[in-house]
This record gives structure tokens, C-alpha cells and sequence, in this order.
């Protein structure tokens, strides 16, 4: 049994569904999808801790061209993506059983769920170009599917239509890049690709087509503008496999094919730079719209783009070191980076199944209406406070742990180059602490608006507990995001053999002598991180307290809530999504560009208010100064192409014989 | 072990000196304003008051309310922990650098956040909204000027960034300059004191942290409180630790051990009286002044950052 067998394994169980679909009846159909899921999740997680325990395991399936066979492959990089793919795709599927009970048109779901799934894992382990693409393109359009599934909205239909255009958009870019290494390899396969010698030129010719590519399907800034869009209306499952590990896949493209294929060795410092730059974009914007949002999905949504960002970050320091030969410190730049990926999959898909459970048990996506879900779903509720926790990089959960890793990557890097290069590592040190504070705050408004306090609306009141399949679906999670903030010792040596593949350094003979009982990258003086210790200080504590305090279970009286003598108190008066983030849509009101409207009716009297409506609009920047154009351009030169088809038998003849003329001219 | 006994002896002096800290404040700043003030021991007796009285709470206070004065508590306790006061190396303080000491103090803040909007009331909600909106822009400066001695000692542990102070002889950096001046300014708003926030007003529409904490009585509200006077004593202690760290015991020996203690509270006192005169000559800023408040000690933070790679590497 060794790591590719798994994976094959894993890409079988999640092609049959979708092949099975049609002979199976409605009453089986959703059982048996998410029992094939959860087996694929388990075999591929399997597969990723083989892979990287193990060394690579390649073969060639009969399948594709028939000049070229279909090439894979399960390496270090390959196999950590399988587990981050894994170890998402099984507690989906787990949640799915339940969340999918009352859902009519589950045969959509049983193909192109499953597919998607299959889509990524043969990127990951894809091992030629024709491949790659070919399990890039299932992915992408199998998951238009799931972002147009309730299709009877047209603003389904358009986010669709936007998210397939920019998939393949970011198809082509990443067609292009491999074009360029095919042409100096000579063959598709990635082995001839990981040897081409290319010119500085041609390099960063691949490198801006991949950047670009795999970015613009991460969801970078600028780039992002299908993103806030294609998340939330989707099922809630399959947005939580499409923010927790489809970007993730598109992470891996990117270092796929620049770290491996195009080679760290060969990397250009503004390479770095751009990624860095890129990041810090992503990291601080994504943040600062998801503050302004309302709808709970679309909130997770722009998140997705911060925790994007900090990955680049991590990856951008990563790619800056190794271009000034310190391997180590770059090592632990993409330490940082993959740990950020595989805590970014489990808390980002907890808090999306955690958006569906609540959109299963209000009916409603929008935070205005919610409140006090602390005391109906106290399940759901838990579990994503450990989600909240753990994106707002607080400890003892796990993203702390890789954006401390990317903090330290960041203070440790030496003088590099210029002055300006040099400024801009503080510089992304400096966005990334902005993101972490701007993200507690983001989170401290959604658990206080979502959980906390009254009812907003009816159906917040009567909402009921989601089943029991829904609730293990994001206990799993829940948990991993515990294990993996208070036990990084453990994971990390794991995660070793990536940085051992891609810049041929380990980061655990760094820290020889101190052993990995404490996190303590490079050396225990520089810096180090024990989080079972704090956990453990803080129990020890917090017990004491308690018991100190709570003589005989202490004294206790309930009583009305202090509300300033006036007893009409409603829900209403509360602080709500919008007003929470005022403060700050005020202070960033030069990046956000909102548009507050304060309308006040007076009917009778100018001294005499009836109604006063507060309405505020955040638009997207990006579809406003970027798609929007982009779209405008086209449909402008569609015209004109449009009049030239239209135009007299003349004026055919003339381009006809223009063409003749422009053929003679270039071909004699 | 000696070391470790040290240690734990002095968080625990931290955590009980803290409500005389606090008390000093006050007195100074009676003082300074013409009244007799209650005495340094008022702190003391007002949380001696609120752990014998009983909690009344709020009909449906959930689990979240009554848990976070606990987290609220420990965790500052536990960032107060691994600053060195007296003996600069501290095993324990291995456990969280610095960049964890800033969480930990966050994780403090979400929950008291959290517990803020949990009544459901406006004034909840406010404090908890104004209270996040600050530290967005605190957090980030404050870490910003610690890198910037982190950058210098090549190290974000508090051991041995003390230590690196010591050692290399005075010399004015500016960048130095830079990072005391912004922490000085965070250190104001993250005690939520004067100009940012005043400890000692109630029901005003500008307060911040007392309208988090309005529904606590009792043990809770004890726990809230004392946790806010440790996070001062860790703050001055820090600002002293990381700018003024001379005098500081190098070894565990008990003469150097009562030097250091003699030093400590001397420059404690000087810093307390400093944070005084300033609460008595300035006005509170008005709350849409205190992003700039904050952003000028972020901008400060990070020229400092700027200054120490393009000026002072090479030295």
C-alpha cells in the first residue's frame, strides 16, 4: 500500500457518485454521495501522510492522448495539498448527510459535488501539463455548477456566469505559462518542464502568466471580483470546499509551477517582491471589506481573500529570501505559508458550515437578522467560536501559529538589496498585524451580532438546533483547528519534506539542538512559542480563580438588564453589523468609498421627524474599476466587429481583398 | 528551578502590586488637582467589596458572559507572567515571546468584547464596537515598535531583547526614539486612559471600556477590574523593560534580586507620576480624534522600523 495507490483510491471513490448517479434511487442518493465523499476525504488524507513520510511514488495511467498518456505523480508538495483537501472533503461530507436532508434536486449535487472533488485531487497530483489542466478545468466547471445550483435567482446566474468567466480567464494565463515551458522543455510532462533551461526573459514571461493565473482564481487583489460573488450563493457545503481548499488548490498551481517547475534557483528578486506586494494588498483590503459586510456568507467570502494574503505574504518573503540565497529563512517562509493553508481550510470550512447552519435554521443569510443564536444552537455556536478564534490569529488556536511563523519569517530576514526592497519586508510585517488586529474585530462583530445578545427577528427566535450529522461535521474541524494551534511541534516536521523538495533544505536540522518540544524556529533565543505551556498556565489559572471564587457555587441572582430606566427595551436598539463597523468605515472611508444616505421624513412639521432610513452601500472597487471597464471595452469592440459583419456585399469584398493583399505581403 | 520560583514570585508580585499601581495613579492625580484623594489602598478595598458581594445577572446572560471575566482574568495574568519585572532571564518567559504576549492581551480584549455585546444592550455594543475599531489600529503599532527592538536584538524574546539592551553600550538610536514615543501613546490607549478614554467616568457617551463592562457585578466585575490594573502594571513594566531595562538583576542572587526590586519601583513610580501629570493636563480627544491618535503612533512605529533598516543595520 503506498501513498499513490491511496490517491487513486481516493479520485476513484469520488468519480463514482457522479458515474452511479442516474441507476441510483432519490431515497440513496444523498447517503450514498456523502458516504463516497467522506471514504475519498479519508483515502487522500491517508494518501498526503504517506506521501509525505514517504518518497515520490510516479506512474503513467491509461488514459488521455494516445501520444500522451495521462502522468501522476504523489510528492511532498502534492501529498500535503492531499491532506489539506482531505481533511477538509470528509467532515463536508459528514455535514452534508445532514444539511442536504430536505434537498429535492440532490442529483445535481451527486455529480458535480464529487466531481469538483476529483477535479482537485488530480490537480494535485497531476504530473504533465495536459493533465493538470484537464483536472483544473473539471474543477472549475463543475463547480460553476454549485455556484449556479439555485439558478432560478438571476443573481445566481450572474455570479455564475462572472465566476466562469474568470476561471477561464485564469485558465488561459495558466495554459500561457505552460506554453512558455513547454517550449523550452519540449514535452508536457512536468519531469522536462522541471528541466527546461529558460532565459531570464522567458522565466518571468511564465512567471507573470502563472502568477497572474493562479491569482486570479485565488482570489487576489485585484483580481478578486468574482469571489464575493460565487461564494455565498452557493449550498453551503460546497462553499465551504471552495473557500476552505479550492483556492487552496490554486495556491498549490502557484507553487507547482514556480517553486518546482520554473525552480526556486532561478527566481528574480521582484518576483518576490510582486507576490509580497500582492499579498499585503489582499491581506489588508480583504479585511477591511469583509468588515463592511452583512451578509454572513459574503463576510466569510472577503475573508477568504485576507487569509489569501497572508499566505502570499509568508510565500512573497519566502520567494524574496531564496532569491538572495538565505534557503533557510525562505524554508520558513514557506513553513509559515503551508501552515497558513491547512489552518486556513479547517477554520474558513467550519465557519462556512457554520453559516449554513444557521441559513438551515433562520432561513437567512443576512446578520440584521439574527441574534441570540448563542442560547438555541449551543452546539453550532461553540463550535464556530473556535473558528472565530482561530482566524483572528489569537492563541492557543492555530492561526496563530502560522501568522507568528510568517512574523518571525518576516523579522528575521537580513538586508537585502536596495533600500526600498528592504523597506517593503516591515512594510508587509506591518499589513500583516493590521489584517490579524481588523480580523478580531471583523469576528468580534459577527459572533456579537450572529450569537450574542436579543433576537433580531422571528425566525432568530424559534430557530432550532441543527442534527446531529451537522454538528459532527464542524466538531471535527473544531477540533483539528485545537490540535493543530497547540501542537504545531508535531505537524511541522511533517510538513519538513515540502521545503526539503523545493529548496533541497530541512528546517528541522536547524533546530537540532533544541529539539521541537517548543516551537522554536532557527533558535530558542531568537524566538519560541510553547502553546500547550500557555494553555496550560491559562487552565491552571482560570481553575484557580473559579475555585477561589465559587464557594459553594457562589451567589447568583438574575435580573432585568440595565437599560437606563426606559422600559422599553428592543432588539432593535442594539448595535447591528452596520453600526459595529461604522467607526471604521469612517477611518477607511478613503479606501472603502461607501455611500451613506440619511433620509428623514418630515410630513408634518420640519421640527417633527416620522421616519428616519439610514442606507449604506460598499461596493467593490475591482468591479467598479476593473471589471466594469474591462467589460465595457469588450462590448465596445464587439460592436464595432458587429458593424463590419453587417456592412454591404462591398465592403466584404473589400476586406476580403485586403486580406489577400496582407497574406501576399507577409507570406512572399 | 530557582529561576522558576523567581519568576512565579514575581508574576505574582505584578498581580498583587497592580491595584497599588492604579491607586498611586489616583493619588497623584488628586494631588495634582488640589483634592486628598482616597489613599493607595482604595483599589485594594474596592476589590476586596466586589468579591464579597453577590453577582446579579442579566435574565439571558449566556455562558459567554460568565466565562469571559475568567478569560478576561487569566489571560492578561498569563502575559503579565512572562514579563520579566525584576530578573531579566526568566525561563518561563520562553513560553510567549512577545508577538504572543500581544495576543494574549487580544484574546483578553475579544472576550471582553464579546461579553460586551452578550446583554444585548446599545451601551454594550457601543464599547465593544469603539473598543475593537481602537486596538485595530493599536495592536498593529504597538507590534510595530516592538519589532523595532526585536529588529536590533535580532530576537523577539522579551530575555533577550532585555539583554541585548544591556549589553550594548548607550548609544542615541533614533529609531528607538520613534518606538518609545508610539508605545507611549499605545500604552495610553490600550489602559484606555487620558486622552483616549477616561477609567473614571460612567454612563458618558464617550466611554469605552467601562461600557463594555456595565452589566458586571460582583466577582466578575472584580475580576474585570483587577485584570484592567494588571494590564497597567504590564504595560509600564514592558515600557520600562524594553527602553529602560538598567538595573534589572542579571542573576538570581538575592542582593541583586532587592536592587532590582529598589530600581524597579523607582522608575515604576517615576513613569506612574509621568502617566498622571499627563491625565491631569490634557483633555479627553474627541472619539473621531483617537484614529489619528493612533494612526500618528502606527506612522511613528513603523518610521522607526524604516529608519533602524535603512540607517542603523550596518552599525
Amino acid at each position: 500500500m503506498n501513498s499513490m495507490t491511496l490517491a487513486l483510491a481516493a479520485c476513484a471513490a469520488a468519480l463514482l457518485p457522479s458515474v452511479l448517479m442516474p441507476l441510483t434511487p432519490q431515497s440513496l442518493r444523498r447517503a450514498l454521495m456523502c458516504m463516497m465523499l467522506f471514504s475519498s476525504g479519508v483515502l487522500a488524507m491517508a494518501a498526503g501522510v504517506l506521501g509525505l513520510v514517504q518518497p515520490d511514488v510516479a506512474t503513467t495511467l491509461p488514459l488521455g492522448l494516445p501520444w500522451l498518456p495521462m502522468h501522476v505523480r504523489v510528492d511532498a508538495l502534492g501529498a500535503f495539498f492531499l491532506l489539506v483537501i482531505g481533511s477538509l472533503t470528509a467532515p463536508v461530507a459528514i455535514y452534508s448527510q445532514g444539511y442536504l436532508r430536505h434537498e429535492p434536486r440532490i442529483g445535481v449535487l451527486m455529480i458535480f459535488l464529487p466531481l469538483f472533488v476529483l477535479g482537485m485531487l488530480g490537480v494535485v497530483i497531476a504530473d504533465d501539463a495536459f493533465s493538470f489542466m484537464l483536472f483544473w478545468e473539471l474543477m472549475s466547471v463543475s463547480s460553476w455548477f454549485l455556484v449556479t445550483f439555485e439558478h432560478t435567482r438571476a443573481e445566481n446566474r450572474k455570479a455564475g456566469f462572472i465566476y466562469l468567466l474568470m476561471a477561464h480567464l485564469a485558465g488561459l494565463l495558466i495554459l500561457g505559462s505552460f506554453a512558455v515551458l513547454y517550449a523550452a522543455g519540449g514535452a508536457f510532462t512536468f519531469a522536462a518542464m522541471r528541466s527546461a533551461e529558460l532565459s531570464p526573459l522567458w522565466a518571468s514571461v511564465a512567471f507573470l502568466l502563472a502568477a497572474f493565473g493562479f491569482g486570479t482564481k485565488a482570489g487576489v487583489m485585484p483580481m478578486h471580483g468574482w469571489l464575493p460573488d460565487a461564494h455565498p450563493v452557493a449550498p453551503s457545503n460546497a462553499s465551504a470546499l471552495m473557500s476552505g481548499i479550492m483556492l487552496k488548490v490554486a495556491v498549490f498551481g502557484f507553487i507547482r509551477v514556480i517553486w518546482d517547475l520554473l525552480g526556486s534557483g532561478d527566481f528574480q528578486w521582484w518576483w518576490g517582491a510582486l507576490v509580497l506586494a500582492a499579498g499585503s494588498s489582499s491581506a489588508v483590503s480583504g479585511v477591511l471589506f469583509a468588515l463592511q459586510q452583512h451578509n454572513l456568507k459574503r463576510l466569510l467570502a472577503y475573508h477568504s481573500i485576507e487569509n489569501i494574503g497572508i499566505i502570499l505574504i509568508g510565500l512573497g518573503l519566502a520567494m524574496l529570501l531564496a532569491a538572495f540565497a538565505h534557503p533557510l529563512l525562505a524554508a520558513l517562509g514557506l513553513i509559515a505559508a503551508l501552515y497558513h493553508t491547512i489552518n486556513h481550510a479547517q477554520f474558513k470550512g467550519l465557519l462556512f458550515m457554520g453559516a449554513g447552519a444557521v441559513l438551515h435554521s433562520t432561513g437567512s443569510r443576512d446578520m440584521e437578522s439574527m441574534g441570540a443564536l448563542i442560547h438555541r444552537m449551543p452546539v453550532t455556536a461553540a463550535c464556530f467560536l473556535v473558528a472565530c478564534i482561530s482566524i483572528s490569529a489569537l492563541p492557543p488556536f492555530n492561526g496563530f501559529v502560522s501568522e507568528w511563523l510568517t512574523f518571525q519569517t518576516a523579522l528575521m530576514a537580513p538586508q537585502l538589496g536596495g533600500a526600498m526592497l528592504t523597506a517593503i519586508v516591515p512594510f508587509s510585517a506591518a499589513m500583516l498585524a493590521l489584517a490579524g488586529a481588523l480580523a478580531a474585530t471583523c469576528f468580534v462583530k459577527v459572533f456579537g451580532v450572529v450569537f450574542l445578545g436579543h433576537a433580531r427577528s422571528e425566525a432568530a427566535a424559534n430557530a432550532h438546533e441543527v442534527d446531529a450529522w451537522m454538528k459532527l461535521g464542524m466538531i471535527i474541524p473544531a477540533i483539528f483547528c485545537a490540535l493543530l494551534g497547540l501542537l504545531p511541534v508535531v505537524f511541522i516536521p511533517l510538513l519538513d519534506a515540502v521545503p526539503v523538495a523545493l529548496l533541497h533544505i530541512s528546517l528541522a536540522d536547524a533546530v537540532h539542538g533544541q529539539g521541537w518540544l517548543w516551537l522554536a524556529p532557527i533558535d530558542a533565543s531568537h524566538a519560541s512559542y510553547s502553546a500547550p505551556l500557555a494553555l496550560a498556565g491559562m487552565l491552571l489559572l482560570g481553575g484557580l480563580a473559579w475555585w477561589w471564587l465559587h464557594p459553594a457555587g457562589g451567589r447568583i441572582r438574575k435580573g432585568p438588564m440595565w437599560s437606563c430606566g426606559n422600559p422599553h427595551v428592543h432588539a432593535r436598539m442594539q448595535y447591528n453589523a452596520t453600526s459595529f463597523s461604522q467607526p471604521l468605515r469612517r477611518i477607511f472611508q478613503g479606501v472603502l468609498q461607501a455611500d451613506e444616505h440619511v433620509h428623514t421624513e418630515r410630513p408634518v412639521h420640519a421640527l417633527l421627524t416620522r421616519h428616519v432610513r439610514h442606507a449604506v452601500h460598499v461596493g467593490d472597487p475591482a468591479v467598479k474599476w476593473l471589471y466594469q471597464p474591462l467589460g465595457a471595452l469588450t462590448l465596445k469592440l464587439a460592436r464595432h466587429l458587429h458593424q463590419a459583419h453587417q456592412s454591404s456585399i462591398h465592403a466584404w469584398l473589400g476586406w476580403t481583398f485586403a486580406t489577400i493583399l496582407l497574406l501576399l505581403a507577409v507570406f512572399t | 528551578m530557582k529561576a522558576v520560583l523567581f519568576q512565579l514570585l514575581q508574576a505574582l508580585l505584578l498581580v498583587v502590586l497592580a491595584p497599588l499601581a492604579a491607586g498611586f495613579v489616583a493619588t497623584c492625580k488628586a494631588r495634582l488637582q488640589n483634592r486628598r484623594g482616597a489613599g493607595l489602598l482604595q483599589p485594594w478595598r474596592n476589590l476586596r467589596k466586589l468579591f464579597g458581594k453577590e453577582v446579579v445577572l442579566a435574565a439571558h446572560a449566556s455562558w459567554i458572559f460568565r466565562v469571559a471575566p475568567y478569560v478576561v482574568f487569566t489571560a492578561t495574568v498569563m502575559a503579565a507572567s512572562v514579563v520579566p519585572a525584576l530578573l531579566v532571564s526568566t525561563p518561563l518567559s520562553l513560553t510567549a515571546d512577545v508577538i504572543a504576549l500581544v495576543a494574549l492581551l487580544a484574546l483578553a480584549r475579544f472576550f471582553l468584547a464579546l461579553a460586551g455585546m452578550d446583554i444585548g444592550t446599545a451601551f454594550g455594543g457601543m464599547g465593544a464596537s469603539r473598543e475593537m475599531t481602537f486596538s485595530a489600529l493599536a495592536e498593529p503599532a504597538m507590534l510595530m515598535s516592538v519589532f523595532v527592538l526585536s529588529l536590533g536584538a535580532h530576537s523577539t524574546n522579551l530575555t533577550t531583547m532585555i539583554s541585548h539592551t544591556l549589553d550594548t553600550p548607550l548609544v542615541l538610536q533614533p529609531s528607538i526614539a520613534f518606538a518609545l514615543v508610539a508605545m507611549l501613546m499605545i500604552a495610553l490607549a490600550e489602559n484606555g486612559r487620558i486622552p483616549v478614554d477616561n477609567p473614571t467616568t460612567h454612563l458618558e457617551l464617550t466611554m469605552v471600556h467601562e461600557a463594555m463592562i456595565l452589566e458586571y457585578s460582583g466577582r466578575h466585575l472584580a475580576l474585570m477590574e483587577w485584570a484592567a490594573m494588571i494590564k497597567l502594571l504590564l504595560f509600564a513594566t514592558l515600557i520600562l523593560d524594553l527602553f529602560f531595562p538598567w538595573g534589572m538583576a542579571t542573576d538570581a542572587g538575592l542582593m541583586a534580586m532587592l536592587l532590582a526590586l529598589l530600581c524597579w519601583l523607582l522608575k515604576l513610580a517615576v513613569l506612574l507620576l509621568l502617566l498622571a501629570v499627563c491625565e491631569t493636563s490634557l483633555a479627553k480627544l474627541r472619539l473621531f480624534e483617537v484614529p489619528e491618535f493612533l494612526s500618528t503612533a502606527f506612522v511613528l512605529a513603523f518610521l522607526g522600523l524604516l529608519i533602524h533598516y535603512m540607517l542603523e543595520v550596518s552599525l
